[in-house]
């Protein structure tokens, strides 16, 4: 189980060169998104490994505000208002 | 059994996750970075939250994972779609040798496909 | 009235699952809270509610799942040799191609099923035309490029939405 956590926790490094590294600011929006996504799966490994059943909620709030602020991101690269 | 599946599932799953990182990383521009990041990603987090179902069964635990599951199966996607387009619209350069861009073509103006220097 | 109880009824086993337990403190206070959303945003539900106890739809529901997870294997297996290849082996391009499914659901369905597939990503939906990135560019036309891409899920997602 540590050797995925670990496994894991490498291609979270790749994100976060994309991230540090990208080009254009799409890129490091999607790096991001991606890492959060990593790291409600590993937030999840962790509540299975330690039997800590109250993990799993926090890895669906960080699926969940991850997706709202790349949606929002979005939107304001789309030049549109926030409320439409 | 059913723990054996579940390992397989976790392994497959932190498999395909690593890997679509690494294609974040080696792909040529945004678009295609985005393809491998996101399916991959999206079949990896499945594959960790069936995996932690699997080796716990229906407790409180597995249950959310599941729900979590679903729920990164719709989300994802969605995110990448509406980055996609944003980053189209606002000018984020496809890459050299791409074939062809029907969607600036049929909006009008310049080609954002990047040219050789 | 009846978008806004299948709303409720959403919310509602959303928040058991969530909870896990069946406490008559937290059933009371999780019929509030989805009393309170199905009020509120019950009306933007983007789906008729006849159609959710038709058992038709949910049959063929059950049939795209394999199919579903069949496909996406493959794509990421796809994905996964590209990216461990030493040359790129990829000629991306965006084609443009037409869908006949008529509700909204079904073609935000239908994308979803596009981007999770083998080389392609939905970009932009727009009535019933979808761009899409192709990550090596095949057919010519736009009708063999809409057969080579959404053959499949059109067929299923027509019988569970439409």
């Amino acid at each position: 189980m540590t050797i995925l956590i670990v496994v894991l926790s490498f291609g979270a490094f790749f994100c976060l060169y994309r991230a540090l590294q990208g080009p254009s600011i799409s890129d490091r929006a999607i790096a991001v998104d991606i890492m959060a996504v990593i790291f409600s799966s590993i937030t999840a490994l962790m509540a299975l490994k330690y039997k800590l059943a109250y993990l799993i909620d926090l890895s669906i709030a960080i699926a969940v505000i991850s997706f709202v602020g790349t949606l929002a991101l979005a939107k304001y690269l789309e030049g549109r208002s926030l409320d439409d | 059994m059913i723990e054996v599946l579940g390992w397989i599932s976790l392994c497959v799953g932190v498999g395909f996750t690593v890997l679509g990182c690494l294609g974040l990383v080696r792909f040529p521009d945004l678009y295609n970075r985005m393809q491998a990041a996101t399916k991959c990603v999206t079949l990896g987090t499945c594959g960790i939250m069936l995996g932690v179902f699997l080796r716990s069964g229906f407790t409180s635990l597995g249950v959310k994972a599941l729900l979590c599951a679903l729920f990164v199966l719709i989300t994802v996607p969605v995110a990448a779609h509406a980055l996609a387009r944003g980053s189209l619209i606002f000018g984020v350069r496809l890459w050299k040798h791409t074939e062809r861009d029907e969607f600036t073509d049929d909006r009008g103006g310049e080609s954002i496909i990047e040219v050789d220097k | 009235m009846g978008k806004r109880f299948a709303y409720f009824v959403m919310g509602f086993v959303v928040w058991i699952v969530l909870v896990y337990t069946l406490q008559y403190q937290e059933v009371i206070v999780g019929a509030g809270v989805a009393l309170l959303t199905a009020a509120i945003f019950g009306r933007h539900l983007p789906l008729k509610p006849g159609k959710l106890l038709s058992p038709v739809r949910w049959f063929w529901l059950l049939v795209y799942i394999p199919v579903f997870v069949y496909m996406c294997l493959k794509a990421n297996i796809d994905v996964a040799l590209r990216v461990l290849s030493p040359g790129l082996l990829i000629k991306p391009g965006i084609v443009k191609i037409r869908t006949r499914l008529k509700s909204d659901i079904a073609r935000v369905f239908l994308a979803n099923s596009i981007t999770l597939t083998p080389g392609t990503m939905t970009v932009e939906i727009k009535e019933d035309v979808l761009y899409i990135h192709w990550i090596e560019v095949g057919a010519g036309d736009m009708t063999a490029a809409s057969k080579a891409i959404i053959g499949p899920f059109e067929y299923f997602l027509a019988r569970i939405f439409d």
